[in-house]
């Protein structure tokens, strides 16, 4: 079996393909690669929300419960993606449950070594938060469409 | 081909006999209807009446080529559509047309088409018919959103097309539950992982008009000419035939110069609320 370096990893990663490579070295020791089966939980709603996680192959769902309705899947995030978006901003709590559907195989950060990271070079923090906002702006946004309920008729704002 | 409308044949509407009742899901058919010969171009429509209650505008899902009986996927929305999606085996309804513009011809490049809920019903045609010009065409694209997996029309057959074509189909959801293994989130999302050839695509777009707003503008981000993405538009329709303005956007009238339009077209009158 072929062992890739982390470092490789990462510097793959599509999230990672507009940044030079140092920035993936640099990152590289608060990360570790990491494998979920499928249906296993990755992070559950309410807990310290302690990693990042890019996405190298297979996809995980995030999950809530709604009362009456049971659990529902909000949202898939898939190979090429980043998961775990709620380690960015105190009080760092998840606000989903994420579930592996297949095999999910990941790298994974540590927060706390990657806030740390960011605060003590701020060349390296700005750099990373960049790469942290489309996936932000992204679900920000199809968050808003959604809510829209867009496959329900709308009522007619010119009636005859 | 010439994709603008045709001239109104006849404002008077011809009784034909509803062969099939297929329930797709709750609240939404396919009626298929004894048309006899009825030669039409996928992506146009047609004025459905009930005698008494009302006449709505209503593409056409069926196979324009291989001889089926002509079907209309309708969704019970109002008091018209309630009554028409009710339809049993043997009634019958009052249709015109077909009216409108048509999806262009299938293009030499690779076609990719966007559908969202009921739009995969006028869409339906222009498929099977790129699926049928698959040796001679580049990649054939079919991305479908809709609001969960219990309103994924022609789910059957969308399954069939996954397993025997070649066509590259990817669905998604808004919400699920969980023992979905496929795609939840936007439609725009599934465009994120195509890589698409932007010069060599042409689009054709049908669905909720904020889905085709969009997705239109995504893909001009990602390179493919306005002029080569084509969206079907609905508007409130009462004659179909030019007369009475209804259906007017801008400077186009709907039921004639529509409901296939391009965006290079529409694209400014789209972002105009008032209109
Ligand atoms: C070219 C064209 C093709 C269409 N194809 C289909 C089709 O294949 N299947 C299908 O089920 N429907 C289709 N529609 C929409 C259909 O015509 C309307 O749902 C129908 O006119 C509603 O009539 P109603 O009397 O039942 O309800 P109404 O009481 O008139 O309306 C009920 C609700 O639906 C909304 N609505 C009505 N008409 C439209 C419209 N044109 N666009 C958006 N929202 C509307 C109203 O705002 C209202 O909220 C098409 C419309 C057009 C213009
Ligand atoms: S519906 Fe009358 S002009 Fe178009």
């Amino acid at each position: 079996m072929i062992v890739h370096p982390v470092e490789d990893l990462i510097r793959e990663h599509a999230l990672f393909a507009e940044t030079g490579p140092e920035i993936a070295g640099l990152l590289a020791s608060c990360a570790r690669n990491v494998v979920f089966r499928d249906g296993e939980l990755i992070f559950k709603e309410g807990e310290t929300a302690d990693r990042l996680l890019l996405i190298r192959s297979g996809r995980a769902a995030l999950e809530t419960s709604i009362p009456g309705h049971g659990n529902v899947i909000i949202q898939t995030v898939k190979t090429g993606e980043a998961l775990g978006l709620s380690w960015l901003v105190p009080p760092y709590l998840t606000d989903f449950d994420a579930r592996a559907i297949g095999t999910v195989r990941a790298v994974s950060f540590d927060a706390t070594c990657l806030r740390a990271k960011c605060e003590s070079d701020p060349r390296i923090g700005y750099a990373f938060y960049k790469l942290m906002i489309p996936p932000l702006i992204g679900r920000l946004r199809t968050a808003r469409i959604q809510a829209l309920n867009l496959y329900e008729p709308t009522a007619d704002p010119n009636p005859a | 081909m010439d994709t603008r409308g045709h001239a109104p044949a006849s404002l008077l509407p011809r009784p034909m006999r509803v062969a099939r009742v297929v329930t797709e899901m709750a609240g939404t058919v396919t009626i298929e209807l004894e048309a006899g010969a009825f030669a039409f171009a996928p992506g146009q429509f047609v004025m459905v009446s009930s005698p008494g209650v009302g006449e709505v505008p209503i593409s056409i899902s069926s196979d324009p080529d291989d001889g089926t009986p002509l079907a209309l996927t309708i969704r019970a929305v109002g008091a018209t559509t309630a009554v028409i999606a009710a339809v049993s085996e043997g009634s019958w309804l009052g249709i015109r047309g077909p009216y409108g513009t048509a999806w262009p011809d299938i293009p030499e490049g690779d076609l990719l088409l966007m559908a969202g809920g009921l739009g995969l019903a006028p869409l339906r045609g222009a498929f099977l018919r790129a699926l049928r010009a698959q040796e001679r065409i580049g990649r054939v694209i079919l991305l479908y959103g809709t609001r969960e997996p219990g309103m994924i029309l022609f789910d059957r057959e969308l399954l069939g097309w996954m397993r025997q074509t070649r066509a590259e189909i990817h669905v998604t959801v808004d919400q699920a539950h969980p023992g979905w293994t496929g795609n939840v989130g936007l439609i725009t999302t599934l465009l994120e992982r195509e890589r698409l050839d932007a010069s060599n695509t042409t689009a054709f777009l049908c669905g909720p008009e904020v889905m085709m707003r969009l997705s239109a503008r995504q893909l001009a981000a990602l390179g493919v000419s306005p002029s080569r993405i084509h969206l079907s538009l609905e508007r409130h329709m009462a004659c179909a035939t030019a007369q009475c303005g209804r259906c007017q956007l801008g400077p186009l009238i709907l039921c004639r110069d529509g409901p296939v339009v391009r965006h290079s077209d529409v694209g400014r009158a789209l972002g105009i609320a008032e209109l």
